[in-house]
Formats: structure tokens, C-alpha cells, sequence
């Protein structure tokens, strides 16, 4: 695998733990500034703080070595920056300073995760999911099986691509493959092919 | 301390376990490794913590959560540093029990409590906890409740139905390690010594009402701020973040907030559907949750999820917890009178089992449950079974189906009838 604790140590990835931040925001006393300073505010404002971080972690360093090129910017998850208290339209801002920030001046990507119930109660997740699904290119939906819970298929994944020119792409645009998760990996595989009815 | 002494009884009474598991019908099969050390947990290096074990999945500290069942269905147990959500049942009969079975499981095991409600005093909490049936009386009061309900169709075999015969009894009796999860006698109230022994916490909201004075501004409604910062005290102070790790033994700190989003807690999601804090819950939840992760703890919230006005909440809340288990009882609704349902007093969800160091969960193949309450015992069982389509079907390889078994944990003794060999 991956050893993400050296990656850690050598500037390759930076990462913001959510939880263990949230405790020390909310216990510390109210001086030094936080990239989620918004949890101890009454009303939670806008994200600029973290998106000051991301910036910052963009930020070439010049300690000899090659800067690591193509970012990639991973948020998991967005839908829980609603349940924390910001608008929908705070967090559709926040990705849009950033993909200027990551993918177009330093030629990056950005990987999200949003929560969709599906059933249309959550109205500030549907805007935020509607925006965001506007914006991005690539659209990977994970959604249970229409027919209920079934143990040798696990789900199924809808490929949907977003720019037209894309080779691989069936004519339509979109491919749906079901899943079963095991252990340490997923196994994909077409539509109706499981293992279990061959 | 408790903890020492039911050690003791726990180490002197091995002959008389041994003699009850051979009794219930269970294997001699025995696993070493983590689950062998926990019967042990006294005096062995793994688990120094008593009432804990490491999960046989991903080595995750687990506690029980009081019902033997319960733990069995959620993969073992509940994982130190999670949140446990139940969902209310319309009238709070069964979740309030679930709950004084957790808090009474940390008594028996010598576990620091920290009660919080809004509506009833944590010390009268405490008074209502049930008995726990310990070593040779609990083997005859388990039998007796057992006996009167399995007799008759214990000799009366369904062939229509084997599948039913080779499956792991759900709610079978103790097995082997009596230290790591307990039953309850619901009929009786825990013993005056044992709560006078035991160390806990009580936050009693109205008791902290009045000292509202100066109300900096905050997004958090008032009670939910307050309990956080007891709570996160009660953890700084008593060193389960591992901040003096040399200061004394290590014990869990087992967290009960009752009723969690009534409008006893000056919650107002329960009122209105678009209501001016609606995201004070969510907030909560997620701080705690951040509190929980960095020490030894575990936490059980009860909450009417039923009174919640909108969905968007209760989906968002489920989002930000851990496992969540719902009741839904029978009293009141058509389902009591349905044949289908005589035998029981309502359903029993599992909406949400976290993955912890693993892509999935010890996922059992039954979702439909059914709880009851007998005259002592809570016990859990299997409504009916889905069809059988996998692509290990069980009957052609049974080889896998005693793999399966392994990884349910304890309480599948009952697989020896696998060997019995079917011809078609």
C-alpha cells in the first residue's frame, strides 16, 4: 500500500482532520484563528479560513527538492459542513474558490464526497449536490439496489461523464457497474454478471 | 472497586460456565487468541481493561452493550470512541431499557458512568437498573425463562423448515466468557451495594439550568453546550483522554444521554419543521463525537426520533453517528393484533453499523428482527429468513456456511448441527 505517515512527514499530503479539530475549536479559548473557526461562531459565516488553508498547503516549498505537481484536493465529506451550521451556497463557494485555486492555476484535480437520501426532504443538501453536480466532470453515483438488500451484490455504481469528448465513454455517456465489497477491495462487475447467478 | 470483584468470582466460577455452555448444547470448540484472553481479563496482556475485548474483525476495542444479542448483531460489540443512537419506540419502553442495560453492564464491570437526562434524575436512573444474573443463579432463572417458551417445538421438528435448524440461535444463552457482556433480570433492581460501589456522573439538565447568566454567544442551544463541557471535563479530568497515562488502571467511561432533541432539552427541532437552531443537534453530535474519538469512551443516546419534524434531521443525525439501532414497538399500532407478530413486542432495525479499519461490517444476512420482552429476559430473534440465492448456497457447501459461522462471534455454538449430513 500506501504509506501515508511518511507522505505526511515529507510535505506530500497535508491533512485536516475534521473531528479532532472541531474539539479543540470549540474547547480553546476564542485567540488564535482556526480554519474551522466558524464552529464557535454564532452564526456560522463562510469557509474563507479553509479555504486560507488549502491555499497554504498549495503554497510551492522552496527547500531545494521538486515541488510536487498536479494537487489533488480530497473533501470528505461536504455534507457534513451542513449539518455543522453553513448555507449550502457557503460550501458551493468554497469549491468554487477552490477548483480556481487547484485545478486551474496548478492544473489539479478535486475529489468530493456528497450525501444523497435521494427522497428530495434535505433541501439544502439537494442545492448543494444539484451545484456541485453542475460543476464537476465526472460524476461517480453508489447507490443500493432498487430491489432491496441482497448479500453478493452490494450495490451499483453509475459512471456518468460530463465532457462530451470522451473516448471511452459509451455513447450516452454513462456506465453502471455493480459492486460487492469485500474485505480490503471491491469487485466490479456488469449489470446482472454476479457471481452469484452465473 | 466492582471490577475487582467480580474478576474474582469470574476466575473461581470457570467449572461452573464450563458446565452451563455443555448444557445450552454448545461445541467445545474453543478460539484462541483474542476472544481466549478475554475470558481472562484479569491477568492478561491484551485486554487490561475488564468488560473490553479487541473485536476479531479489526482488532478494535470493543465493549458490550449490556444485551448479548445486541452485541452479536453489531459485530461484536460497540467500539470504544462510537456513538451508539437508539431510536426511541413511540412510548420510550424498550429504548429506556436498552439504555439501563447499558449503564448496568458498565456497573458490573466497574466502568465509570456518566448519566445525562433532561427529565429524570440520574441518581433515580441509577436506583432502576436491573439485576444482572450472575454465575449460578442467572443459569437457573435463563433456563426457566428459556424452557417455558423453546419446550414444545424442540421435539417437534419443521422438515419444511432446516434451514431454520442449522442457523445460530440469536438469543441463545450465555456462552462461554461470562465477562464481556451480561444478562439482565428486568424483574429485579440492581443491588444496593453494587450502585453505592460504582463511580459515576450525573448531569441533570434543570440542575444546570439555573446558572444561565451569562450566555455568550453561540451557535449551540444552551443545554447541549453545557453537557459538552461536563462532559468533556468529567473526560480531562479523570484521564480518559490518556493525557496522565501512568496515573491509575485505565477504565472505559461509558456516556448515556436519554432522550437526546426532546424539547426538554430546549431543542425546538422537535416543534417546528424549519426551526431557527436546527443545527444545533447535528453540531452537538459531531463535537461529541470528537470527544469520544480521543479517549476511552463509549456512548449510548436515546432520541425520539418520531417527534423529529423533519427528515432532513433525522438523516443527517444517522450521518453523524455511528451504529444506530431503531425500535419500533407494537403497543398501540394495527401490528399488535396481526398473528404474524403475536409472539413479539415490536421490531428491532439495524440502520447503521460502522466500518472500522475494514470495507464492510460483520453484516448478518437477517433484517428482519424482532425483540420481546419475556417475564425477565430482553431477547432478540429472527422474524423469518430471506431466500436463499447466494452464490454460496448454503446446503451445497457447507464448508463455507461453518466459516460464516466463525465470524459471528459467540453465541453460534449452535452450528454443530451443520455436521448432520443432508441428503436430497
Amino acid at each position: 500500500g500506501v504509506n501515508l505517515t511518511a507522505a505526511r512527514e515529507c510535505g506530500q499530503l497535508v491533512f485536516l482532520e475534521g473531528l479532532k479539530s472541531s474539539v479543540d475549536v470549540f474547547f480553546r479559548a476564542q485567540a488564535e484563528p482556526h480554519p474551522l473557526q466558524f464552529l464557535r461562531e454564532a452564526d456560522a459565516g463562510n469557509l474563507q479560513p479553509l479555504y486560507e488553508f488549502v491555499r497554504e498547503a498549495l503554497k510551492p516549498v522552496d527547500d531545494g527538492q521538486a515541488a510536487w505537481r498536479c494537487p489533488v484536493l480530497l473533501v470528505d465529506d461536504l455534507s457534513v459542513l451542513l449539518s455543522l451550521g453553513l448555507g449550502a451556497v457557503a460550501v458551493l463557494d468554497f469549491i468554487h474558490y477552490c477548483r480556481v485555486a487547484v485545478c486551474w492555476e496548478r492544473k489539479g484535480n478535486i475529489v468530493t464526497l456528497v450525501h444523497d437520501s435521494g427522497d428530495g426532504e434535505d433541501e439544502e443538501n439537494d442545492i448543494l449536490l444539484n451545484g456541485l453536480s453542475h460543476q464537476s466532470h465526472l460524476i461517480l453515483r453508489a447507490e443500493g439496489l432498487a430491489t432491496g438488500f441482497c448479500r453478493d451484490v452490494h450495490g451499483q455504481l453509475r459512471i456518468l461523464w460530463r465532457t462530451p469528448s470522451q473516448p471511452t465513454a459509451q455513447r450516452d455517456g454513462s456506465l453502471t457497474y455493480q459492486y460487492k465489497i469485500q474485505d480490503k477491495s471491491v469487485s466490479f462487475f456488469a449489470k446482472g454478471m454476479s457471481p452469484a447467478v452465473l | 472497586m466492582a471490577a475487582v470483584a467480580t474478576c474474582g468470582t469470574g476466575v473461581g466460577s470457570t467449572g461452573s460456565i464450563v458446565a452451563a455452555t455443555s448444557k445450552n448444547n454448545v461445541t467445545s470448540f474453543q478460539r484462541k487468541g483474542p476472544r481466549a484472553s478475554g475470558t481472562d481479563s484479569g491477568c492478561s496482556r491484551l485486554v487490561s481493561i475488564a468488560g473490553t475485548r479487541p473485536s476479531v474483525r479489526n482488532g478494535q476495542l470493543l465493549v458490550s452493550t449490556g444485551l448479548p444479542a445486541l452485541d452479536q448483531l453489531l459485530g461484536g460489540g460497540l467500539a470504544v470512541g462510537t456513538v451508539l443512537l437508539i431510536e426511541e419506540d413511540k412510548y420510550n419502553i424498550y429504548s429506556s431499557l436498552l439504555f439501563k442495560y447499558f449503564l448496568a453492564e458498565g456497573i458490573i464491570n466497574g466502568h465509570t458512568l456518566l448519566v445525562a437526562s433532561a427529565k429524570e434524575d440520574p441518581a433515580d436512573i441509577l436506583q432502576e437498573l436491573p439485576a444482572p444474573l450472575l454465575d449460578d443463579n442467572y443459569k437457573k432463572d435463563f433456563d426457566e425463562d428459556v424452557c417455558n417458551h423453546q419446550t414444545p417445538d424442540s421435539n417437534i421438528k419443521m422438515k419444511i423448515a432446516w434451514r431454520y435448524q442449522l442457523l445460530p440461535k440469536i438469543e441463545s444463552g450465555p456462552v462461554s466468557s461470562s465477562r464481556f457482556g451480561h444478562y439482565y433480570d428486568a424483574s429485579k433492581r440492581m443491588p444496593q451495594e453494587l450502585i453505592e460501589a460504582s463511580k459515576w456522573h450525573g448531569f441533570f439538565f434543570p440542575e444546570k439550568l439555573s446558572s444561565t447568566l451569562n450566555i455568550e454567544p453561540c451557535s449551540l442551544t444552551h443545554g447541549y453546550r453545557k453537557l459538552l463541557q461536563f462532559i468533556q471535563k468529567v473526560i480531562y479530568e479523570e484521564g480518559f483522554d490518556g493525557s496522565n497515562p501512568q496515573k491509575k488502571q485505565k477504565n472505559i467511561l461509558r456516556i448515556g444521554i436519554q432522550n437526546l432533541g426532546s424539547p426538554l432539552w430546549g431543542d425546538d427541532i422537535c416543534c417546528t419543521e424549519n426551526c431557527d437552531n436546527s443545527h444545533s443537534l447535528t453540531k452537538f453530535l459531531y463535537v461529541l463525537r470528537g470527544l469520544l474519538r480521543t479517549s476511552l469512551s463509549a456512548c449510548i443516546i436515546t432520541m425520539p426520533t418520531h417527534l423529529i419534524q423533519s427528515k432532513a434531521i433525522i438523516a443527517r443525525v444517522t450521518n453523524l453517528s455511528d451504529t444506530v439501532v431503531g425500535l419500533e414497538s407494537f403497543i398501540g399500532s394495527e401490528r399488535e393484533t396481526n398473528p404474524l407478530y403475536k409472539d413479539y413486542h415490536g421490531l428491532i432495525h439495524i440502520r447503521q453499523i460502522p466500518r472500522l479499519n475494514n470495507l464492510i461490517y460483520d453484516v448478518s444476512d437477517v433484517k428482519d428482527l424482532a425483540f420481546k420482552l419475556k417475564r425477565k429476559l430482553f431477547t432478540i430473534e429472527r422474524l423469518h429468513l430471506p431466500p436463499d440465492l447466494s452464490d454460496t448456497v448454503s446446503r451445497s457447501s457447507k464448508q463455507d456456511l461453518a466459516e460464516s459461522s466463525k465470524l459471528l462471534g459467540p453465541g453460534c455454538g449452535m452450528m454443530a448441527g451443520g455436521k448432520q449430513h443432508l441428503d436430497f
